[in-house]
């Protein structure tokens, strides 16, 4: 018989051993991590708790794949043009090739075979998936269902097809939907929307965005009458609805959306979308995080969105899409019973049981810090592949995640795209420079390994490069830095980090396995 | 009278032939195509040829 080792099925970078559990256990109210269950109505976890898009927790552990069968949209966005393909470019609404829906399975069982740790797969265009009939995205669900139902089925739609697939979506079991809403006032929308294609006709201006918004909240209620999840995007476009998500946040709330994404708006004049050849901005990192700040009240803010290519394939923030383009899989020999799915059952019992541990080693850091409470929130960087650990060299960081610390915990509020410090080897100068304007707002660095060179260059700019934490729980290590870090700022050690801005990157890099 | 599709353009997204009532649009050679013959132009059917109204590159015109 073949046994799989635990290894090769986590396939998600230098795992240690497990630490020891804390010996306090749960001493805190706030038992369990802020993603986990506590934050959430428990059958609204038990539904997302394995999607890495919908639980911040799952991303580390999860894989999701999007099958590009829908290329045809019935809006034109502004921010959006689907014409541009470029292979290093991740960006919704970009992919490399289209499929059909029997190539679409055939994809899917060659991936699930290979990848345990998918969960999801989902139709995310390059178009909207309802429009032109939704024909090869309910032809692919439908064969998918059949064939791998231990996969969870989502896609994403901007709205205006979606009321009348509600019904559909149900009866292929469907339980989560991404709408992507940027506004619920016309009189902004017109300035996000040239026109949409709705009822034989093509509508412009006001009325186009009026028949939009009206559908999409139509759609977001009969989704929440159908008991099926819905999450919203919104694409943040300075000056055009910024302040007006705050509306957005609190009329999809009132409908029973259960998540908020709001993403920033990517905008170069080289993706030939009609926002990058106006020159429209998109948001700082700050202005992101206090709009999302803003707006999380009672209703959950996604932060770790990767604004993923629509045939993106694997954990975020990695993208094995090239592995399993339609050539290549034609030619692999698929076990068409839901291939490799023994492999999958016994990671995800992995899973579960390492996120048992997870829950209460966090909640007894959280209670270490309790006598701090008060003073304010750090911003940190980490330098990780995955598992939740810091695992990654400064120098061989494609991102970083960055972490809000004080004495309630250590929450997850965005990564930073970096291009490549260390390139075979040797440091680049400027590449550092965008290192440190990526991560500009961050007290520290928290990293497996740094060299003495970029080190130097980090403290000049007020980030302090931390490598004691190498291979250790990165929300634990962050609230044992914060302890330190608030008794040196006491003590005079450290001063105050004040004003500080950062720059997100264009497009959302994902790296891709060597 | 009839429509056309201009190859150049088109980023073969298949809107139109969702949307074609006549089914004249099929996709041939890497493309998508009118069928001149089985083109009303719509007429009769709405009020402007559909494959134009949902066309996101504006690429389908008057032959």
């Amino acid at each position: 018989m073949n046994v799989i080792s635990l290894d090769s099925i986590l396939g998600v970078g230098e795992l240690k051993s497990q630490p020891a559990p804390a010996a306090s256990g749960c001493t805190t109210s706030s038992c369990g991590s802020s993603d986990g269950p506590s934050d959430m109505a428990p059958e609204v976890w038990e539904k997302v708790k394995n999607h890495p898009c919908y639980s911040e927790e799952a991303h580390h552990y999860y894989a999701r794949m999007h099958v590009a069968v829908a290329p045809a949209c019935n809006i034109q966005c502004n921010y959006c043009n689907r014409k541009y393909d470029c292979a290093n470019e991740s960006r919704p609404g970009v992919v490399s090739e289209k499929l059909t829906a029997e190539q679409a399975v055939r994809k899917v069982l060659a991936v699930a075979a290979e990848i345990p740790q998918l969960s999801v797969v989902g139709i995310a265009g390059p178009g909207d998936s309802l429009a032109a009939g939704a024909k090869q995205t309910i032809e692919t669900f439908e064969q998918l269902s059949r064939l791998a139902p231990d996969i969870k089925l989502c896609l994403s739609t901007n709205g205006l097809a979606l009321p009348d697939y509600v019904d559909r979506i149900k009866d292929l079991n469907i339980d989560h939907v991404t709408i992507t809403i940027n506004m619920v006032d016309p009189e902004v929308g017109q300035h996000i929307y040239p026109w949409i294609f709705y009822d034989h006709k093509r509508w412009t201006g006001f009325e186009a965005s009026k028949i939009l918004h009206e559908r999409q909240m139509l759609g977001l209620e009969m989704l929440r009458d159908a008991g099926i999840l819905a999450k919203i995007n919104s694409v943040m476009i300075p000056g055009i609805n910024d302040e007006h998500l705050m509306d957005v946040n609190r009329e999809v709330k009132a409908r029973g959306a259960f998540l908020h994404n709001i993403m920033p708006l990517i905008s170069d004049a080289a993706h030939g979308t009609h926002f990058g050849l106006t020159g429209q901005r998109g948001p700082t990192a700050q202005e992101l995080k206090a709009l999302q700040d803003k707006c999380e009240g009672d209703m959950k803010l996604m932060r770790h969105c990767r604004q993923c290519r629509a045939d993106a394939v694997g954990l975020l923030g990695e993208d094995r899409g090239e592995e399993f383009t339609a050539e290549k899989v034609m030619q692999m020999d698929i076990d068409i019973d839901g291939g490799g799915f023994t492999k999958r059952e016994t990671y995800r019992e992995h899973v579960e049981a390492e996120r048992a541990q997870r829950h209460q080693s966090k909640a007894a850091a959280i209670a270490e810090v309790a006598h701090i409470a008060g003073e304010k929130p750090i911003l940190i960087a980490v330098a990780t592949k995955g598992g939740e650990r810091i695992n990654e060299h400064f120098g061989h960081a494609k991102e970083f995640q960055i972490y809000e610390v004080d004495s309630r915990g250590a929450k997850f509020v965005g990564h930073r795209r970096v291009d490549l410090y260390c390139e075979g080897g040797s440091g680049d100068e400027d590449g550092l420079e965008t290192i440190i304007q990526a991560i500009n707002d961050c007290v520290a660095v928290l990293v497996a390994k740094i060299g003495g060179c970029p080190s130097k260059s980090l403290e000049a700019a007020g980030i302090e490069p931390v490598d004691r934490f190498a291979f250790e729980y990165i929300e634990e290590s962050a609230l044992a830095y914060y302890a330190a870090y608030t008794e040196r700022l006491g003590t005079g050690a450290v001063r105050e980090k004040i004003g500080a801005d950062a720059v997100i990157r264009q497009g959302a890099y994902t790296a891709r396995r060597a | 009278m009839a429509y056309k599709i201009k190859a150049s353009d088109c980023t073969v997204c298949g809107a139109c032939e969702a949307e074609c009532p006549n089914e004249a649009i099929s996709f041939k050679k890497g493309t998508y195509v009118i069928d001149a013959s089985k083109c009303t132009e719509c007429q009769g059917s709405f009020d402007a040829p559909q494959c134009a109204a949902v066309c996101p590159a504006d690429c389908c015109v008057p032959a």
